[in-house]
């Protein structure tokens, strides 16, 4: 029982609009959904975090198969908030809401929308300006990785591609980590803790003393890493 | 607008409650108001090394918890008029310092001060993210030597990421200030040179201080080495720093073996 002498709270319900994405599946639904996962694996992440409405006026499903349909969205990752185009009275109470006086809107600017059926070539490599200190983790694996600067004892770089340091490598580098293994390392100046390749690693120890603070390369042959001076 | 300092290193005990110190009291002494801020609760060292630790009522954790305003945990310096301290507390740790409640302070102590200098405690954790957090420019104390290099090379990466600066995509000024330095051993190869750490830290030089006995003796008698041992190499090298800091422009002496040739002739001892 509330309480008497207490002011009792509103509960506040507003008005909002908001806009959404509308998809309308058309027959025949396997293949509208075969084009649909073709769209969604070219662009994983499209569709995360937009609401989309499902309009089902141009095909006609079961309840079963409308449940089978939104499940099979939301496994594409595209996760329906309303529906369209039917009835509401034909519906179980496990589906998402029959929605009604939707308006077309300009569509939401999206600089992804207009790549979606192709990739966005991304850049291959990634300059860094300023040295990479002790402690700092850097990770490219999309291609090579620049420093125009020294890399701290501590810190480490993994590189899809090479690893270029314009200054004196005293931490680790990790090139062709996501399985490149002709990536190659190179220095100003080696005094590097650890030098890997595709996996196949050197410790500083395993480095010849006659190639320390040398500027080097380090590539890969077979399962052989090779260091040798520049010049 | 006051200028909020850090004095920071990474490693201990290589002289940062000693640099504030001094940096703080030269800085009195040419005019300027001062307050320096001991951010190592639990540990606290600045309140005796200022020779105030008999005066200590409140400290920054009481502040930070409303527990007492800061006009009464300030202390004033009995010996410059324009000197002050903000103690740490013994009794407490560092899990009483909030983000909060150190950016309230911070900000009141900018309103009322030339100059905020916060000694920071050793580590990278909590006390000394939060030391740092405000600062607008950064004295990196380093000695030569291998692990202080190291571990200031990671506290330079940590005044690139957790500082406010930092974060609204600014640089924090970073000063790298060389102290213990000992030129007999740096010739001997013993100890890494004034130019290895600079190539190691990439950060400019705002002074070297030679490692000496004046030092030792001005933190036990509790007073900053540039107010009782003003003529020593350390204080001048301290004072010339404060200069730098200004803005003004002091060519840099590296402090050199002090031996004449009259003494390493004759500098046996006799039997």
């Amino acid at each position: 029982m509330p309480d008497p002498a207490k002011p009792r709270k509103p509960i506040r319900l507003r008005g909002r609009s908001y806009l959404a994405f509308v998809l309308t599946p058309e027959p025949p639904i396997f293949e509208w959904l075969a084009e649909l996962s073709e769209w969604t694996s070219q662009s994983s992440g499209y569709f995360s975090g937009k609401p989309v409405i499902l309009d089902l006026s141009a095909v006609s499903l079961s309840n079963a198969a409308i449940v089978h349909l939104v499940s099979e969205l939301q496994a594409r990752g595209i996760r329906i908030l309303g529906l369209e185009g039917l009835d509401p009275s034909e519906l179980g109470p496990d589906l998402p809401p029959v929605l009604s006086g939707g308006r077309a809107a300009a569509e939401p600017s999206d600089v992804r929308q207009d790549q979606a059926p192709s990739h966005q070539p991304e850049p291959a490599s990634l300059l860094l300006e300023s040295p990479v200190r002790s402690g700092q983790i850097v990770v490219f694996p999309h291609g090579d990785v620049t420093v125009l600067g020294s890399v701290g004892s501590g810190a480490e770089i993994v590189a899809g591609g090479s690893i270029h340091v314009y200054g004196t490598l005293r931490g680790r580098a990790f090139a062709g980590s996501a399985g490149n293994p002709r990536a190659r390392i190179f220095c100003n100046k080696v005094e590097a803790e650890l030098l890997a390749i595709d996996g196949c690693y050197r410790t500083a120890d395993d480095i010849d003393s006659s190639l320390r603070s040398q500027p080097i390369q380090a590539w890969l042959e077979g399962e052989v890493m090779y260091i040798a001076p520049l010049h | 607008m006051a200028k909020v300092l850090v004095v920071t290193s990474g490693k201990g005990g290589v002289g940062k409650t000693t640099s504030t110190a001094a940096l703080g009291a030269a800085l009195a002494q040419a005019g300027e108001s001062v307050v320096v801020v001991d951010f190592d609760v639990g540990l606290r060292n600045l309140d005796l090394v200022m020779g105030a630790e008999r005066r200590v009522v409140f400290d920054l954790i009481n502040v930070i918890q409303d527990a007492a305003k800061l006009s009464q945990a300030l202390i004033r310096d009995k010996r410059l008029a324009t000197l002050w301290l903000l103690p740490a507390s013994q009794t407490r740790d560092k899990d009483a310092l909030t983000e909060a409640g150190v950016a309230k302070v911070i900000a009141e102590l900018r309103a009322k001060f030339d100059w905020v200098i916060c000694d920071s405690p050793a580590g990278i954790e909590r006390g000394a993210t939060l030391a740092m957090r405000h600062a607008d420019e950064a004295i990196i104390v380093t000695n030569p030597e291998v692990s202080s290099v190291r571990d200031s090379d990671r506290i330079i990466g940590l005044l690139d990421s957790k500082t406010e600066k930092a974060e609204r995509g600014e640089r924090v000024e970073k000063h790298l200030l060389i102290t213990r330095y000992n030129a007999t051993r740096a010739e001997k190869g013993e100890m890494l040179s004034v130019e290895d750490v600079i190539d190691i830290l990439s950060i400019p030089l705002l002074g070297v201080v030679p490692e000496s006995q004046e030092v030792l003796r001005a933190s036990n008698i509790g007073s900053p080495v540039t107010l009782c041992e003003a003529s020593s190499a350390a204080a001048q090298a301290y004072c010339d720093a404060v200069r730098r800091l200004k803005g003004e422009q002091v060519p840099m002496s590296i402090p050199s073996d002090r031996k004449s040739l009259f003494g390493k002739l004759f500098g046996r001892r006799a039997a």
